[in-house]
């Protein structure tokens, strides 16, 4: 793979450099400096909600396995121990039931932390999150407002097959009166958390679980507790001049010049269009499926804003239009892969490959 | 506001004052709080897995005058909603509750504004009970600013927070475990209150109100569940629908209570017993023999899946406010008169809450985009 790409370098576009660069997952990020403090996104994860249930007792966790099983990923680790079992709740395989639960307390006025084994179960409870949860406040004209953050794995982790990989971002961000968030780093695990816990409307916060493991640098500012990120705003991982790439959660990594969205919704339509606007292409990238996805959103958004700026057709990078296979060699073909992105961004850029052709 | 001046100026007749509408055939205001009258509930309660409360029970002359005027409240709005629909100033759903009035208004006899009821898409009435005035209501139906959703949610979606009713919801038996939820922050803020959790007879086979009942029982919540047994889930008589339609049964481990829901006193004398018996030992079913006159909604005329002779038979036999209009008799409270001058200010109340409704201007246009989010600046 390495030797295809430097040759087609030759041939002019992106610079000899950066794609020098493309390594697979997180490790092309570790090149720049830091405390020297590293976490993983678990402990992020573990650490935000401790103190935030240390600073809030209205804070709660409830799902299955989050308690005494020290949760089915690990990221309520120690939290039973620390809090007790009135604020971490084990539940029976309920979603259903345990996430009206989740929201008829949010109602009253706690602030519950619902976790879902994997964002593929919350399909059970899909009926809560939108109509009890989103519309409250809405239908309300503000009288019943739902402190709620839904949480969990989301997307494909490896070889769990079709019903345990689907991506869900974009059916929770079409959704109004919800917001939408995908960790990508340590730092944004942290303070994406802590953010949502703290926001006093329902947050869906979708984690990854192959990322669970990753270790991120983390400087001191973002291990202090009172540390929040903004929810809407996306974070230039890396500027390019070429082109433009959008990314969320595990993709991030994938990529090489990057805008993290962090936040689906509301999407930080501002700095994606201000990006093109400078480098005039766009690839999106997302694990999710094509139709009707993040990516179509995002073209659409640049188009409706941005159109003058485009010199290239919109590329839009995404899971293969098939339920996940389990053979390793087809879940490979079923999600992006790096060499996807760079084809897409190369298409972006010059044009030679035909779109057709592509993936 | 005018109208919660208008619902003491009815009682006020039973203490000392002017121009009263009912000339009390007592000398004192305390006569009427001190005379004890003992009841007797209709039919005696069946208990599941518990030992039902006494039949008798002992009310006032100022009891039963307030459940008069309360019901007779309940009952010309939602007569007067039945208009509006048809004048076409009501669009949507409608879904009325006359019929069913003794237990919204029994409930809220056993209860705090401190307890919370959590109820489906038939909420006029219980939005009433909780302390919601008729002008809020109409407005809202007709989708005007002084609703009580400022005309954003609609005849299925009243709300009254600071009244302990948390809606109004339109998705068949998702109330149940979002009751279980308003139970689950109660008992996690060790308050001793109660949650009531009103769902109907086609609502109680929803699985996740199975789920929501089996973490309330694992959990002690002080959850009760209140199936309004109208006997018909839209269309479909309950035999139809349900294998077993011994509603208060069917929390099988959990003990249930059935009432007759159109005896005031049966529905006040359960609530009082189950909200004892939740703050103890965690969730009770009670069933509400109940019935509706109107139609499912609106959009249904109610006759094809049942007689006229049934709903007339109910009407004649059952019906609450007619229990409570003999009993009031009976002790000699008031006189026939009296109660048809009731009757006649209460029309007159609804009356002119409707004529303020149709004051009420349409939402500003700049109310779509409001209250999406908490803090609607800076949201795209």
């Amino acid at each position: 793979m390495w030797g295809i790409i430097r040759q087609k370098v030759g041939t002019g576009g992106i610079s000899a450099p950066s794609m020098e660069r493309i390594r697979p997952a997180v490790s092309a990020w570790r090149c720049y400096s830091s405390s020297g403090k590293e976490m993983t996104v678990r402990d992020a994860l573990n650490s935000a909600l401790d103190e935030e249930m240390s600073a809030d007792p209205k804070v709660y966790v409830m799902g299955e396995e989050v308690g005494e099983y020290q949760g089915a990923y690990k990221i309520t680790k120690g939290l039973l121990d620390k809090y007790g079992p009135e604020r971490v709740v084990d539940t029976p395989i309920t979603e259903a039931g345990f996430a009206g639960i989740g929201v008829g307390s949010a109602y009253y006025g706690l602030r519950p932390v619902i976790e879902f084994m994997t964002f593929n179960f919350s399909m059970q409870a899909i009926d809560h999150i939108i109509n009890s949860a989103a519309k409250s406040n809405y239908m309300s004209a503000g009288q019943i407002n739902v402190p709620i953050v839904f949480r969990g794995p989301n997307g494909a982790a490896a070889g769990v097959g079709a019903q345990h990989s689907q991506c869900f971002a974009a059916w929770y961000a079409s959704c109004p009166g919800l917001k939408v968030l995908a960790p990508y780093s340590s730092e944004d695990a942290r303070g994406l958390l802590k953010a949502a816990i703290r926001d006093p409307d329902p947050v869906v916060f979708l984690e990854n679980e192959l990322l669970y493991g990753e270790s991120f640098p983390v400087s001191a500012e973002v291990l202090d507790s009172s540390f929040c990120l903004p929810i809407g705003k996306a974070k230039i991982e890396r500027e390019g001049k070429d082109v433009t790439i959008t990314a969320f959660s595990k993709m991030v990594g994938y990529a090489l010049k990057v805008i993290n969205l962090r936040s689906i919704r509301p999407l930080d339509r501002a700095t994606i269009n201000a990006s093109v606007r400078k480098t005039n292409r766009l690839v999106t990238v997302e694990e999710g499926f094509a139709q009707h996805g993040v990516g179509a959103e995002i073209c659409t958004s640049v188009i409706e804003d941005s159109f003058g700026y485009l010199d290239a057709p919109v590329e839009r990078i995404s899971g293969a239009d098939v339920p996940t296979p389990y053979a390793a060699n087809l879940e490979r073909m079923a999600f992006p892969q790096i060499e996807d992105i760079v084809r897409a961004a190369q298409r972006a850029c010059f044009r030679s490959v035909p779109m057709a052709a592509a993936a | 506001m005018s109208l919660i001046h208008r619902s003491s100026s009815l009682l006020k007749p039973l203490a000392a004052g002017p121009a009263s509408l009912l000339r009390r055939p007592f000398s004192s205001a305390t006569d009427d709080d001190a005379t004890k009258i003992t009841v007797e509930t209709s039919v005696p309660f069946t208990g599941h897995r518990i030992d039902p409360p006494p039949r008798t029970i002992d009310t006032t002359p100022k009891e039963l005058m307030t459940f008069f005027v309360d019901m007779a409240r309940m009952r010309r709005m939602e007569i007067a909603a039945d208009s509006l629909y048809k004048s076409k100033l009501i669009r949507g759903f409608c879904h009325l509750y006359d019929g069913q009035e003794a237990v919204a208004v029994g409930m809220e006899a056993a209860i705090t504004r401190k307890d919370c009821i959590i109820t489906a898409y038939r909420d006029h009435c219980i939005f009433l009970g909780r302390g919601g005035t008729l002008l809020e209501a109409f407005a809202e139906l007709m989708g005007r600013k002084a609703g009580c959703s400022k005309g954003k949610g609609g005849s299925m979606h009243f709300y009254k927070k600071n009244g302990g009713f948390y809606g109004g919801h339109g998705i068949v038996g998702a109330q149940v475990p979002l009751g279980c939820g308003l139970a689950f922050a109660q008992k996690y803020s060790k308050e001793d209150h109660v949650t009531f959790a009103l769902y109907g007879d086609g609502a109680a086979n929803q699985g996740q109100l199975f789920e929501a009942l089996n973490m309330a029982a694992l959990w002690d919540l002080p959850a009760i569940l209140v199936c309004e047994n109208n006997h018909y889930g839209m269309g479909t008589a309950e035999w139809r629908a349900a294998k077993s339609p011994a509603y208060y049964k069917r929390g099988d481990y959990v003990p249930g209570l059935k009432v007759d829901g159109m005896d005031v006193f049966a529905v006040k004398q359960a609530c009082k017993f189950a909200k004892e018996h939740v703050l103890k030992n965690g969730p009770i079913i009670l069933e509400m023999d109940t019935y509706r006159y109107h139609g499912h909604s609106m959009s249904d005329p109610g006759s094809t899946y049942r007689t006229r002779d049934e709903i007339s038979g109910v009407r004649q036999e059952r019906d609450p406010i007619e229990r409570i209009r003999k009993l009031i008799l009976s002790h000699d409270i008031a006189t026939e008169k009296e109660l048809k001058d009731i009757e006649k200010e209460v029309r007159k109340e609804v009356d002119e809450a409707i004529s303020q409704a149709k004051e009420s201007p349409m939402p500003e246009p700049s109310e779509l985009f409001t209250n999406v989010y908490v803090k609607d600046h800076g949201v795209e």
